[in-house]
Protein backbone atom coordinates (compact mmCIF):
# COMPACT_ATOMS: atom_id res chain seq x y z
CA UNK A 1 0.00 0.00 0.00
CA UNK A 2 1.34 3.24 -0.78
CA UNK A 3 -0.09 6.84 -1.08
CA UNK A 4 1.41 8.64 -3.48
CA UNK A 5 1.38 11.95 -1.21
CA UNK A 6 4.00 12.36 1.62
CA UNK A 7 3.49 13.26 4.91
CA UNK A 8 6.07 15.44 4.84
CA UNK A 9 5.16 17.37 1.75
CA UNK A 10 1.64 18.50 3.60
CA UNK A 11 1.11 20.86 6.17
CA UNK A 12 -1.76 22.52 7.75
CA UNK A 13 -4.02 24.34 5.36
CA UNK A 14 -2.62 22.26 2.39
CA UNK A 15 -5.37 22.86 0.18
CA UNK A 16 -6.63 19.42 -2.63
CA UNK A 17 -7.55 21.11 -5.75
CA UNK A 18 -11.55 20.80 -6.28
CA UNK A 19 -12.56 18.79 -8.58
CA UNK A 20 -16.77 18.73 -10.34
CA UNK A 21 -18.92 16.03 -10.58
CA UNK A 22 -21.72 15.43 -13.01
CA UNK A 23 -24.00 13.51 -11.54
CA UNK A 24 -27.20 12.47 -13.83
CA UNK A 25 -30.61 9.85 -12.99
CA UNK A 26 -28.60 7.09 -14.50
CA UNK A 27 -25.49 7.34 -12.10
CA UNK A 28 -28.67 7.14 -9.46
CA UNK A 29 -30.12 4.44 -10.89
CA UNK A 30 -26.90 2.35 -11.24
CA UNK A 31 -26.08 3.20 -7.63
CA UNK A 32 -29.51 1.89 -6.49
CA UNK A 33 -29.00 -1.31 -8.36
CA UNK A 34 -25.37 -1.23 -6.78
CA UNK A 35 -25.99 -0.29 -3.53
CA UNK A 36 -29.36 -2.36 -3.00
CA UNK A 37 -31.33 0.97 -1.79
CA UNK A 38 -34.32 1.34 -4.50
CA UNK A 39 -36.06 4.18 -2.36
CA UNK A 40 -37.99 5.84 -5.09
CA UNK A 41 -37.19 9.02 -3.92
CA UNK A 42 -33.91 8.21 -5.79
CA UNK A 43 -35.43 7.89 -9.32
CA UNK A 44 -39.04 8.43 -9.28
CA UNK A 45 -39.97 11.93 -9.69
CA UNK A 46 -43.82 11.91 -8.97
CA UNK A 47 -43.10 9.88 -5.92
CA UNK A 48 -40.67 12.67 -4.42
CA UNK A 49 -42.55 15.60 -5.20
CA UNK A 50 -45.08 13.46 -3.13
CA UNK A 51 -43.43 13.34 -0.23
CA UNK A 52 -42.23 17.24 -0.43
CA UNK A 53 -38.80 17.16 -1.97
CA UNK A 54 -38.10 19.83 -4.61
CA UNK A 55 -37.42 16.35 -7.17
CA UNK A 56 -35.43 13.71 -7.59
CA UNK A 57 -32.09 13.37 -4.69
CA UNK A 58 -29.44 11.94 -4.84
CA UNK A 59 -28.40 8.96 -2.59
CA UNK A 60 -26.83 10.19 0.53
CA UNK A 61 -24.06 7.60 -0.01
CA UNK A 62 -23.39 8.65 -3.70
CA UNK A 63 -22.75 11.88 -2.71
CA UNK A 64 -20.40 9.97 0.46
CA UNK A 65 -19.01 7.92 -1.86
CA UNK A 66 -17.76 11.44 -4.56
CA UNK A 67 -16.36 12.53 -1.43
CA UNK A 68 -14.52 9.25 -1.19
CA UNK A 69 -13.64 9.18 -4.52
CA UNK A 70 -11.84 13.22 -4.14
CA UNK A 71 -9.84 11.84 -1.03
CA UNK A 72 -8.60 8.50 -2.47
CA UNK A 73 -7.74 9.98 -5.83
CA UNK A 74 -5.70 12.58 -4.16
CA UNK A 75 -3.90 10.23 -1.94
CA UNK A 76 -3.23 7.47 -4.42
CA UNK A 77 -4.20 4.59 -2.60
CA UNK A 78 -7.92 3.58 -1.36
CA UNK A 79 -6.29 1.46 1.41
CA UNK A 80 -4.52 4.62 2.79
CA UNK A 81 -8.44 5.82 4.24
CA UNK A 82 -8.63 5.09 8.19
CA UNK A 83 -12.02 7.11 9.49
CA UNK A 84 -14.05 8.79 7.12
CA UNK A 85 -17.31 10.37 7.68
CA UNK A 86 -19.89 13.10 6.98
CA UNK A 87 -23.33 14.82 7.83
CA UNK A 88 -25.58 14.93 5.63
CA UNK A 89 -26.76 18.88 5.31
CA UNK A 90 -29.04 18.92 1.89
CA UNK A 91 -30.37 17.06 -0.63
CA UNK A 92 -28.41 16.87 -3.93
CA UNK A 93 -31.13 17.60 -6.18
CA UNK A 94 -30.69 16.12 -9.76
CA UNK A 95 -33.59 17.08 -12.41
CA UNK A 96 -34.10 14.91 -15.60
CA UNK A 97 -32.52 17.69 -18.02
CA UNK A 98 -29.05 18.49 -17.39
CA UNK A 99 -28.64 16.40 -13.88
CA UNK A 100 -26.24 18.03 -11.07
CA UNK A 101 -23.51 19.33 -10.79
CA UNK A 102 -21.65 18.80 -7.38
CA UNK A 103 -18.20 20.67 -6.51
CA UNK A 104 -16.27 18.82 -4.44
CA UNK A 105 -13.07 20.41 -2.66
CA UNK A 106 -10.39 19.95 0.75
CA UNK A 107 -8.07 20.95 2.96
CA UNK A 108 -5.56 19.47 5.42
CA UNK A 109 -7.26 20.45 8.56
CA UNK A 110 -4.57 18.44 10.86
CA UNK A 111 -1.28 16.44 11.26
CA UNK A 112 -1.63 13.47 13.67
CA UNK A 113 1.01 11.06 14.24
CA UNK A 114 1.71 7.59 11.96
CA UNK A 115 1.98 9.62 9.23
CA UNK A 116 -1.83 10.52 9.46
CA UNK A 117 -3.52 13.63 8.60
CA UNK A 118 -7.26 14.83 9.05
CA UNK A 119 -8.63 16.32 5.41
CA UNK A 120 -11.63 18.59 5.97
CA UNK A 121 -14.18 18.14 2.63
CA UNK A 122 -16.18 20.72 1.25
CA UNK A 123 -19.03 19.44 -1.06
CA UNK A 124 -21.73 21.66 -2.47
CA UNK A 125 -24.54 21.46 -5.14
CA UNK A 126 -27.14 24.29 -6.68
CA UNK A 127 -25.20 27.11 -4.12
CA UNK A 128 -25.95 24.59 -0.74
CA UNK A 129 -23.35 22.92 1.44
CA UNK A 130 -24.60 19.07 1.02
CA UNK A 131 -22.13 17.54 3.34
CA UNK A 132 -21.13 18.93 6.47
CA UNK A 133 -18.16 17.63 9.04
CA UNK A 134 -17.08 15.75 6.03
CA UNK A 135 -13.61 14.51 7.41
CA UNK A 136 -11.34 11.61 6.37
CA UNK A 137 -8.64 10.58 8.54
CA UNK A 138 -5.41 9.16 5.44
CA UNK A 139 -2.26 7.90 6.39
CA UNK A 140 0.31 9.51 3.91
CA UNK A 141 3.74 8.14 2.73
CA UNK B 1 -43.97 8.86 15.75
CA UNK B 2 -41.63 8.16 18.89
CA UNK B 3 -39.56 5.34 18.40
CA UNK B 4 -39.57 2.80 20.98
CA UNK B 5 -37.15 3.94 23.18
CA UNK B 6 -36.66 0.02 24.87
CA UNK B 7 -34.16 -0.22 21.71
CA UNK B 8 -31.76 1.90 22.63
CA UNK B 9 -28.23 -0.39 23.64
CA UNK B 10 -30.52 -3.18 21.86
CA UNK B 11 -27.54 -5.10 20.09
CA UNK B 12 -29.32 -7.56 17.20
CA UNK B 13 -28.16 -10.73 16.18
CA UNK B 14 -25.09 -10.95 13.63
CA UNK B 15 -26.63 -11.13 10.14
CA UNK B 16 -26.12 -14.03 7.62
CA UNK B 17 -22.14 -14.05 6.38
CA UNK B 18 -22.07 -11.93 3.09
CA UNK B 19 -19.07 -13.06 0.22
CA UNK B 20 -17.48 -9.96 -0.78
CA UNK B 21 -17.11 -10.66 -4.74
CA UNK B 22 -14.83 -8.84 -7.27
CA UNK B 23 -18.09 -8.56 -9.50
CA UNK B 24 -19.93 -6.48 -6.77
CA UNK B 25 -16.86 -3.93 -6.13
CA UNK B 26 -16.60 -3.59 -9.86
CA UNK B 27 -20.33 -3.35 -10.38
CA UNK B 28 -20.39 -0.23 -7.23
CA UNK B 29 -16.97 1.40 -8.43
CA UNK B 30 -18.93 1.84 -11.84
CA UNK B 31 -21.97 2.93 -10.41
CA UNK B 32 -19.69 6.06 -8.17
CA UNK B 33 -17.96 6.53 -11.47
CA UNK B 34 -14.25 5.65 -9.72
CA UNK B 35 -11.96 4.19 -12.23
CA UNK B 36 -9.58 3.33 -10.13
CA UNK B 37 -7.84 -0.22 -11.03
CA UNK B 38 -7.42 -1.21 -7.19
CA UNK B 39 -11.23 -2.16 -7.57
CA UNK B 40 -11.24 -4.09 -10.79
CA UNK B 41 -8.29 -5.46 -11.64
CA UNK B 42 -6.42 -7.95 -9.14
CA UNK B 43 -3.05 -7.80 -10.65
CA UNK B 44 -3.29 -3.59 -10.08
CA UNK B 45 -4.29 -4.17 -6.61
CA UNK B 46 -1.76 -6.64 -5.98
CA UNK B 47 0.57 -4.26 -7.04
CA UNK B 48 -0.75 -1.84 -4.86
CA UNK B 49 -0.18 -4.39 -2.03
CA UNK B 50 -3.28 -5.96 -1.56
CA UNK B 51 -3.89 -9.14 -1.91
CA UNK B 52 -7.17 -8.98 -4.29
CA UNK B 53 -9.41 -6.29 -5.46
CA UNK B 54 -10.27 -3.54 -2.55
CA UNK B 55 -13.68 -2.35 -2.19
CA UNK B 56 -13.99 1.54 -2.10
CA UNK B 57 -14.62 3.19 1.39
CA UNK B 58 -18.27 3.51 0.99
CA UNK B 59 -19.14 0.10 0.00
CA UNK B 60 -19.38 -1.40 3.77
CA UNK B 61 -22.87 0.41 3.10
CA UNK B 62 -24.14 -2.17 0.75
CA UNK B 63 -23.24 -4.63 3.55
CA UNK B 64 -24.55 -3.30 6.33
CA UNK B 65 -27.82 -1.61 4.60
CA UNK B 66 -30.88 -2.31 6.26
CA UNK B 67 -30.90 -5.31 8.84
CA UNK B 68 -32.50 -5.89 11.75
CA UNK B 69 -32.01 -2.94 13.75
CA UNK B 70 -34.40 -1.24 12.03
CA UNK B 71 -37.44 -3.46 10.68
CA UNK B 72 -38.34 -4.65 13.69
CA UNK B 73 -42.08 -3.39 13.75
CA UNK B 74 -41.78 -2.78 17.48
CA UNK B 75 -39.42 -0.19 17.51
CA UNK B 76 -42.17 1.79 15.05
CA UNK B 77 -40.05 3.49 12.37
CA UNK B 78 -41.86 4.58 8.83
CA UNK B 79 -38.96 4.13 6.65
CA UNK B 80 -41.24 5.93 3.96
CA UNK B 81 -39.90 9.16 6.20
CA UNK B 82 -36.32 8.11 6.74
CA UNK B 83 -33.56 10.33 5.97
CA UNK B 84 -29.89 9.39 6.11
CA UNK B 85 -28.41 12.11 8.88
CA UNK B 86 -25.12 11.22 9.11
CA UNK B 87 -22.18 8.36 8.45
CA UNK B 88 -19.28 7.05 9.61
CA UNK B 89 -16.72 4.65 8.76
CA UNK B 90 -13.81 3.38 10.66
CA UNK B 91 -11.58 0.82 9.10
CA UNK B 92 -8.92 -1.63 10.16
CA UNK B 93 -8.48 -2.85 6.89
CA UNK B 94 -10.41 -1.75 3.21
CA UNK B 95 -13.11 -5.01 2.47
CA UNK B 96 -11.77 -6.99 -0.38
CA UNK B 97 -12.91 -9.59 -2.62
CA UNK B 98 -13.16 -12.98 -1.02
CA UNK B 99 -13.77 -11.61 2.34
CA UNK B 100 -17.01 -13.49 4.18
CA UNK B 101 -18.28 -11.11 6.56
CA UNK B 102 -21.36 -10.53 9.05
CA UNK B 103 -22.97 -7.28 10.64
CA UNK B 104 -23.31 -7.16 14.14
CA UNK B 105 -25.55 -3.35 15.19
CA UNK B 106 -26.57 -2.28 18.40
CA UNK B 107 -29.04 0.56 18.42
CA UNK B 108 -26.55 3.25 20.37
CA UNK B 109 -28.70 6.43 20.69
CA UNK B 110 -32.91 7.35 20.29
CA UNK B 111 -33.55 11.07 20.47
CA UNK B 112 -36.36 13.74 19.76
CA UNK B 113 -34.75 16.74 17.49
CA UNK B 114 -37.77 19.02 17.28
CA UNK B 115 -40.39 17.15 15.50
CA UNK B 116 -37.69 14.42 14.18
CA UNK B 117 -36.59 11.42 15.59
CA UNK B 118 -32.84 10.61 15.36
CA UNK B 119 -31.41 7.14 15.73
CA UNK B 120 -27.60 6.24 15.61
CA UNK B 121 -26.93 2.58 15.01
CA UNK B 122 -22.95 1.26 15.27
CA UNK B 123 -22.25 -1.62 13.22
CA UNK B 124 -19.35 -3.93 13.40
CA UNK B 125 -18.92 -5.69 10.20
CA UNK B 126 -16.70 -8.82 10.93
CA UNK B 127 -15.14 -11.83 8.70
CA UNK B 128 -16.26 -15.08 10.10
CA UNK B 129 -12.70 -15.75 11.09
CA UNK B 130 -13.34 -13.07 13.49
CA UNK B 131 -11.33 -10.08 12.83
CA UNK B 132 -13.33 -6.59 12.57
CA UNK B 133 -12.75 -4.86 9.45
CA UNK B 134 -14.31 -1.94 9.70
CA UNK B 135 -17.12 -0.50 12.12
CA UNK B 136 -19.83 1.82 10.96
CA UNK B 137 -22.42 4.62 12.77
CA UNK B 138 -25.12 5.19 10.74
CA UNK B 139 -27.30 7.79 11.57
CA UNK B 140 -30.97 8.02 10.43
CA UNK B 141 -33.40 10.68 10.87
CA UNK B 142 -37.25 9.59 10.64
CA UNK B 143 -39.33 13.24 9.72
CA UNK B 144 -41.87 14.25 12.01
CA UNK B 145 -45.21 14.64 10.40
Amino acid sequence: MTAKVKYSDVEVGTEIPAQTYQIDRLNLVMYAGASGDFNPIHWRESFATQVGLPNVIAHGMYTMAQGGRFVTDWVGDPGAVVDYGVRFSAPVVVPDEGGAALEISGKVEQKLDDNKVVVALTARSNDQKVLTRAKAVVRLA
Amino acid sequence: MALNRDFIGRTFPPSEPYEVSRVKIREFADAIGDRNPVYRDPEAAKAAGHPDVIAPPTFPIVVSLGGPAIVDPELGLNLAMVVHGEQHFEYRRPLQAGDVVTCTSTITEIKAIGNNEKMTIETDITTVEGELIVKTFNTLVERGA
